[in-house]
């Protein structure tokens, strides 16, 4: 199980009950658990997505879209029945804090679906973990039957008339259903494969009824934010990026873990200071500071404030929260191809672009990394990725291109140095090139 | 194929969950793999009956999912995370330590239907990396000894 660290700069909301064995629901009803809930019974459905507005709450799993907008995007009247769905399929690599969540505090993940289904006028809540997180599915089943057999999910919720069912559903093995369409498609028992968009879930979702889908820590802040207020909330934050988010931080660093600090947290503080910098003999080379699919940032750009706008600004993206240092005894090329060869797995194969881009991105990286490279190379591998972007139907095409078109554009020196059938400067024993 | 009474029992709870039948099909098929080793024939046959599809629909579902496998392996899956985090912090060499010890390469079993090996793709574990699933069960801050331990303790149980 993944152990838990801490740092006096934390500000715990989504973490506050990590540890306290909250995943019993006594412990959580004592830690102020199902409080929100009540609270967003007595409130008006547009009352409750005003104070998700008022949070500046952005989606917590990469896009960071504002989710009290995406609340305010379902129809009020809809013939088919709402659904909300929680994005638990955590894959993108770097990223390893819904775990935790699931992990410390299932019921606040429970709560958060229900309340979203309140203000959106749903009956039925979904919450999808990916396969591979068995012993979570284990966790969350056990709180939701712990839920229902308390009254607290079902009918007539707290006697208020309401009746909400929330269930638990497993993946089993697929990056891209993390996307939204794909996860919808994966539910209803089918390949993870993308809609195209519009419509947009919030009109056609599950089953074509109007879905919300949020990730696991969006939704997880949402009682939060009901209880404190949204203007507390914002204020933990930047403007427009309101509360806390979990970072994952992850290479060689003296104290990797998940911390959660306030959106807008200086970078480099968070690698020197809250993860205490490079282990000893390494430094710094480079960080991918939102998951592998945004764009590698250099030392002397990290002096920034991690939100959402404030990442942009420079060139990359805050992406899921997973923050990945890099050193300097990793090969970049090396680097770029392990990327590449997880993009090219996980491409489903359903827009050409993708499909065929991230398979000769990758070969050609197989080749250029083991010392068959030529120096046009560099220029087509950068042509490639261009050519995939904004063609494809899901985010996967632009992930796989951006992180390589920074590498090029950041290391291009690093990339000439594996030319001429040189091999990898950075391989222990070096290996022979192909002809 | 017969579903045991823990099957019987998921399913019957599952399809009440979901407006269609086949919204049960990816965890079912899962479970079911779970418990007898693969999503065979007969199990494809049977999922395909209780959700009113073809088996080809099923055959194309399964066929997308990383997890989900036609043929038995060993019985001690040792998943090796090499994505970023974990190359970061070494795990090139640990795969390679593994191959070594068990004698066998990616997606291989050992002949004794004991040992699988795979190297996989990111399972979560990037702040305590490098990181493998041992079936279902995760080994964080992995040595080589770690690896040794847990294949030394598998052998140790299977002996008994």
């Amino acid at each position: 199980m993944a152990y838990l660290v801490s740092h006096p700069d934390e500000v715990k909301v989504v973490s506050r009950r990590f540890g306290l064995g909250a995943a019993n629901l006594d412990r959580y009803l004592e830690l102020d658990g199902y409080k929100a809930l009540q609270k967003a019974l007595s409130m008006t459905p547009d009352a409750i997505v005003n104070e998700v507005k008022v949070s500046n709450l952005r989606g917590r799993g990469g896009a960071g879209f504002p989710t009290g907008m995406k609340w305010s995007f379902v129809p009020k009247q809809s013939a088919k029945p709402k659904y909300v769905l929680c994005n638990g399929d955590e894959s993108e690599p770097g990223t390893c804090k819904d775990r935790l969540i699931f992990e410390h505090d299932p019921h606040s993940v429970i709560e958060g679906v229900m309340i979203a289904a309140i203000a959106v006028g749903a009956k039925t809540g979904y919450i999808y973990l990916r396969g591979e997180y068995r012993y979570l599915i284990e966790i969350m089943e056990k709180a939701v039957a712990d839920a229902y057999a308390r009254g607290i999910i079902g009918k007539n919720i707290f006697g208020s008339g309401v009746d909400l069912n929330v269930f638990v559903h497993s993946g089993a093995g697929a990056y891209e259903v993390g996307e939204e369409s794909a996860l919808m498609e994966s539910l209803e028992g089918k390949r993870g494969v993308p809609r195209i968009r519009p419509p947009f879930p919030a009109v056609v979702g599950l089953w074509g009824g109007p879905t919300v889908i949020n990730n696991a820590e969006s939704l997880a802040s949402v009682p939060h934010i009901i209880l404190n207020g949204g203007e507390w909330f914002a204020s933990l934050g930047t403007p427009r990026n309101g509360g806390t988010r979990l970072f994952c931080m992850s290479g060689e660093l003296e104290r990797p873990g998940v911390y959660e600090l306030p959106m807008g947290y200086n970078l480099k503080k968070m690698i020197y200071d809250v993860a205490g910098g490079m282990v000893k003999g390494k430094n710094l080379k480079g960080v991918v500071p939102g998951g592998s699919s945004v764009q590698i940032l250099t030392p002397d750009e990290i002096d920034v404030a991690m939100d959402f706008d404030a990442v942009l600004k420079v060139g990359s993206m805050l992406g899921s929260g997973g923050v990945i240092v890099l050193d300097d005894q990793m090969c970049i090329v090396k680097f770029a191809l392990r990327v590449i060869k997880f993009y090219q797995h996980e491409s489903c194969g359903w827009c050409i672009p993708c499909r065929e881009g991230t398979d000769w991105l990758k070969k050609t990286l197989t080749r250029f990394h083991s010392g068959g490279g030529v120096a046009k190379d560099i220029d087509n591998l950068k042509y490639l990725a261009e050519n995939m972007l904004g063609r494809t139907f899901c985010p996967l095409g632009d992930a796989a291109a951006m992180p390589i078109i920074s590498y090029i554009q950041k290391y291009r020196k690093e990339f000439e140095d594996h030319l001429e059938g040189r091999a990898c400067p950075f391989e222990k024993t070096a290996e022979p090139a192909l002809a | 194929m017969k579903f045991s009474d823990q099957l019987e029992q998921r399913f019957t709870t599952m399809v009440t969950h979901y407006p269609t039948k086949r919204s049960v099909l990816v965890p079912m098929l899962l479970y079911i793999q779970d418990e007898i080793g693969a999503v065979t024939d007969e199990a494809i046959h049977e999922m395909a009956q209780r959700t009113e599809l073809t088996e080809l629909e099923v055959r194309n579902v399964i066929s997308y999912y990383s997890m989900m496998r036609t043929h038995k392996i060993g019985k001690y899956n040792f998943q090796v995370c090499t994505n970023v985090s974990c190359l970061l912090r070494g795990a090139d060499d640990l795969f390679e330590h593994c191959k070594k010890k068990l004698g066998v390469g990616h997606k291989q079993s050992t002949p004794d239907g004991l040992f699988h090996l795979e190297e996989v793709e990111c399972i979560g574990a990037c702040s305590w990396a490098p990181a493998m699933m041992l079936n279902y069960d995760f080994h964080e801050n992995l040595t080589a000894q770690k690896i040794d331990a847990l294949i030394d303790a598998v052998k140790k149980k299977e002996q008994q």
